[in-house]
């Protein structure tokens, strides 16, 4: 399926749950509302024509003007095609649903973005930090993240 | 020991501590020449040279271990069960220097004349096992605990074909005492026990495979009991980290290590004597003599031993459960079959 | 700003008190043990916190980022693109080449530039002996998790020799920062083909030697068949890639499935899992699947180094790396799977956004899954069978 045609059954299903798309991008993409990417993700992966059935990455994302995103990367084994979906929140508001009950691979990617980013993933089943330790504060990814001057008692710039 | 009872009081207790004292030194000098042995063995399997730089060879380097053993710190941790711990790697240690009594060196040297030898090996190299359980519940260490418990299943378990393989050798030779044992094969290679042993030869065609297949059952069961690969799941460097020693330090860790080493040469002594003729020539009459007996008795355990070292830089590790199946439902089926058919053999 | 727990909800599920055949209730409790940070299998500072009973493992809780280097956060602070490349070599140390091909690739994606061929041949050339030796590192160190050190040493013997290769090229044996976006630092020194040759001669007969050492050994088998076993949903689910997804039985590489560079133009197979000694999926599978493929990869690079091109390596590009605004995603296929590198360029020289889809996590985030049930013993050998390398995962 090409990407124009995700992007219609898309609409077809969901209507205004798809707010925007960008199909004449190299990796084309669509964006979707963050409070629906789990259906989303489920029909993507099952509806026989889409069949993406791998998640290649999950990246956390600041757009350095209020809002936060998260980028889905997916894939077909069986029809061999791809398309990137794209959830955007903003920083006052950063939830966005989870797909680890679709993709489980999505389980560390959306704890590390929530640990680099503060994104707030709503219904993960196990949302801890992952790669910083677990009282570290602040989301170090975002672009206004201010680097702490101490650390339990230790200086962290150096 | 009879030569002795006119000597009083002091002088028996002098000589006795003099005569115990030799096994400790051999020990010793033996762990010095293993533990070389062990690091070029496994070097040489591993296409590389090990030690190069201390004296020739590096034959120097185990003394200069031993040495900085000595000077490192003794570290006992806070949460550990002070006693116990300090005591563990003596009762490990005793356990297995203690069955050297029973241990015929020479046909003149032999610590203790025991009726029953061998069952005195067996029962005394027992007490390592408690040794070894009291290290790991005294490091208050999980995975000490873990090659503890690991190790008292293990060497408990192994015990049944060790004693059955000895039992094999018992009767055949008809004696628990080793030095009567080994005289029984004093003939020469033809009259050792894993070639039957002195019997008619149409007896001694019939019994040899069997023979054979219990040598090579107690020489598996012995790895299991000195806890060498395959069977080191105690001390299971990848898993346990060291098992139940994880804990310890300098001289304390040095005495397991040292146990260690002497219960390699413990067991290959108990099969040497069961069934490669213990300290007899295997030419016979010539080439013997109480001291080429010693030269003969301690070259054929050093076999046994490289042997040991051998496979354990050769092969991976198996797992708990099929440690159990080894032993429970192959090694000692075996053994079953491999006694009655003996002992039919004997019979008829 | 939600509070950070320290321990999963998975605790829930736990057996409970087991009755006697006298009928007493004998109270069991599970064992909490953390292996690692400091453990001998955990293949650097990889922390399992796992719940036992007795040996048998009832749940597996891995943390990371004990090797946290703020990877992506470096990339979006250097001064322009190429800076970028030395930090990808810190991901993967092992395969540092790999990760640097993943790299170039996007951003070469980004401006849209061809390479000469030669550069192709040679990055091929170069990928290959970095998987041969980043597999060696595996299965030696595999070895040592089953208990067998010999086979470690072997491995590590004949890696010295690839990583002569590596110095002779570059200069550097284990972080190379080799190759640059449009093309390599420098071509290749005049006798590197004939030493590549001979290495490839050489290392044939010790793949055999190291199956019959370790991977045909009875033992070995034993201990490996039919554990740890990856069914291929799950590795789908998990999006597991490389020897962990081919070891499942699914047919599917990168180099051929999504090609870059000149894969497409050399014959070669992927190596699957076929379940020889016990289940397809199992920790034996995922062994030989990396014994295969280092084969396969000696006829990739004896293919490539026939057809090697002459030519430039470095193509015409600017001096000053300026995509224009966009994002890309370009992956490879590294030796523990698809290395994928999102970057975002807002059309200045820095990027944007670098991340890092990491093989090594993303393969990690599936143990709890598959060590249920199974010993600690097996734990450490599904570990390595995964072979993670924790500058990867930690990033």
């Amino acid at each position: 399926m090409t990407a124009e045609e995700i992007l219609n059954s898309l609409k077809a299903k969901f209507g205004d749950a798809i707010v925007e798309a960008k199909l004449d991008a190299p990796q084309p993409w669509i964006v979707v509302n963050p409070s629906r990417t789990k259906e989303i993700a489920f029909f993507l992966r099952d509806d026989p024509a889409t069949r993406f059935d791998y998640m290649m990455c999950l990246s956390g994302v600041d757009y350095n003007n209020g809002k936060l995103g998260i980028v889905y990367h997916l894939f077909s084994m069986v029809h061999r095609h791809k398309i990137v979906l794209k959830a955007f929140c903003t920083k006052e508001q950063p939830h966005i649903q989870s797909v680890t009950s679709v993709w489980a691979t999505a389980n560390w990617h959306e704890r590390e973005a929530f640990d680099m980013y503060g994104i707030v993933i709503d219904e993960h089943p196990d949302l801890r930090r992952i790669l910083l330790p677990y009282d570290w504060e602040g989301h170090p990814l975002r672009k206004d993240y201010q680097v702490p001057e101490f650390y339990n008692g230790m200086k962290v710039p150096y | 020991m009879d030569a002795f009872q006119n000597l009083g009081f002091w002088r028996t207790l002098l000589v006795t501590v003099v005569l115990s004292a030799l096994p400790l030194v051999f020990i010793l000098l033996y762990a010095l020449v293993t533990i070389y042995l062990e690091m070029k063995v496994a070097a040489h399997v591993q296409d590389r040279l090990a030690y190069m730089r201390t004296g020739w060879h590096g034959v120097l380097q185990p003394i200069a271990d031993f040495i900085k053993l000595l000077q490192k710190e003794d570290i006992i941790s806070v949460a550990a069960d002070r006693k116990l711990f300090i005591l563990a790697p003596y009762i490990v240690f005793m356990g297995t220097y203690g069955a050297y009594a029973a241990i015929p060196f020479s046909s003149i040297f032999i610590g203790a004349q025991i009726d029953l030898g061998a069952f005195f090996i067996v029962a005394i190299s027992s007490l390592v096992v408690v040794g070894i359980l009291m290290a790991g519940w005294a490091s208050n260490n999980k995975w000490s605990i873990f090659g503890a418990v690991r190790s008292v299943a293990q060497m408990v378990s192994y015990e049944i074909p060790t004693v059955l393989a000895i039992l094999v050798g018992v009767m055949i030779t008809g004696s628990l005492n080793l030095q009567e044992v080994t005289k029984f094969q004093a003939g020469g290679i033809q009259d050792w026990v894993i070639f039957g042993g002195p019997l008619p030869l149409l007896q001694k065609l019939l019994i040899t495979p069997f023979t054979v297949i219990t040598f090579l059952i107690l020489f598996v069961a012995s790895l299991a009991e000195v806890n060498r690969t395959p069977f080191d799941l105690p001390e299971a460097e990848s898993e346990l980290v060291q098992g139940f020693f994880t804990e310890y330090s300098g001289m304390r860790w040095a005495l397991f290590y040292v146990a260690e080493y002497a219960n390699m040469f413990l067991v290959s002594a108990v099969a040497v004597a069961y069934f490669l003729g213990g300290w007899g020539s295997p030419f016979g009459e010539t080439l013997s003599g109480p001291v080429l007996g010693f030269f003969w008795f301690v070259l054929k355990g050093m076999v046994l031993v490289f042997l040991q070292i051998w496979l354990r830089w050769t092969l991976p590790r198996l797992r708990v459960d099929q440690l159990m199946y080894t032993a429970w439902k192959v090694l000692v089926p075996f053994l079953f079959v491999c006694i009655v058919a003996i002992g039919l053999i004997l019979v008829l | 700003m939600i509070e950070t727990k320290s321990l999963p909800t998975q605790y829930a599920s736990q057996p409970g008190p087991v009755q006697t055949s006298s009928g007493k209730t004998l109270r069991t409790d599970e064992m909490i043990i953390n292996m690692g940070p400091q453990h001998p299998s955990t293949h650097g500072v990889l922390r399992l916190e796992i719940v036992v009973e007795g040996e048998i493992i009832i749940d597996v809780i891995p943390h990371i980022g004990y090797l946290h280097r703020c990877f992506e956060k470096h990339a979006e602070h250097m001064t322009n693109y190429q800076q970028v490349i030395p930090y990808c070599d810190r991901l993967d140390y092992c395969a540092a080449i790999n990760d640097e091909h993943s790299y170039v690739l996007a951003v070469e994606r980004m401006l849209k530039i061809e390479l000469p061929e030669r550069v192709e041949y040679i990055r091929v050339v170069m990928a290959e002996l970095q998987r041969i030796a980043s597999h060696l590192i595996a299965v030696g160190t595999f070895g040592i998790d089953a208990g067998a050190f010999t086979p470690f040493l072997y491995a590590f013997h004949d890696r010295e020799l690839i990583l002569d290769l590596f110095e002779m090229t570059c200069g550097a044996r284990l972080l190379y920062n080799y190759f640059w976006i449009g093309g390599l630092s420098h071509d290749i020194p005049p006798q590197f083909v004939d030493k590549a040759k001979q290495f490839c001669t050489y290392f044939r007969p010790r793949i055999k030697e190291f199956n019959d050492l370790l991977t045909y050994n009875e033992i070995f088998v034993k201990r490996t068949a039919n554990v740890g076993v990856l069914p291929k949903d799950v590795a789908l689910n998990y999006a597991c890639s490389g020897p962990m997804l081919r070891g499942s039985g699914i047919n599917w590489d990168l180099r051929r499935d999504d090609p870059y560079s000149v894969y497409h133009k050399l014959q070669w197979e992927p190596q699957i899992g076929k379940g020889e000694m016990g289940t397809v999926g199992d920790v034996w599978d995922r062994h030989i699947v990396r014994m295969r493929e280092m084969e396969v990869s000696l006829s990739i690079i004896e293919q490539a180094l026939a057809a090697l091109p002459e030519g430039n390596v470095q193509a015409a590009i600017p001096k000053r790396i300026r995509p224009d605004a966009g994002e890309v995603y370009a992956r490879t296929e590294t030796p523990r799977g698809e290395l994928g590198f999102y970057v975002i360029s807002d059309g200045s020289g820095t990027p944007f956004r670098v991340k890092a889809r990491a093989p090594a996590f993303v393969n990690l985030s599936v143990l709890p899954a598959i060590s249920r049930g199974c010993m600690i013993a097996d734990l450490v050998l599904i570990a390595g069978s995964v072979d993670i390398v924790l500058g990867q995962v930690d990033r």
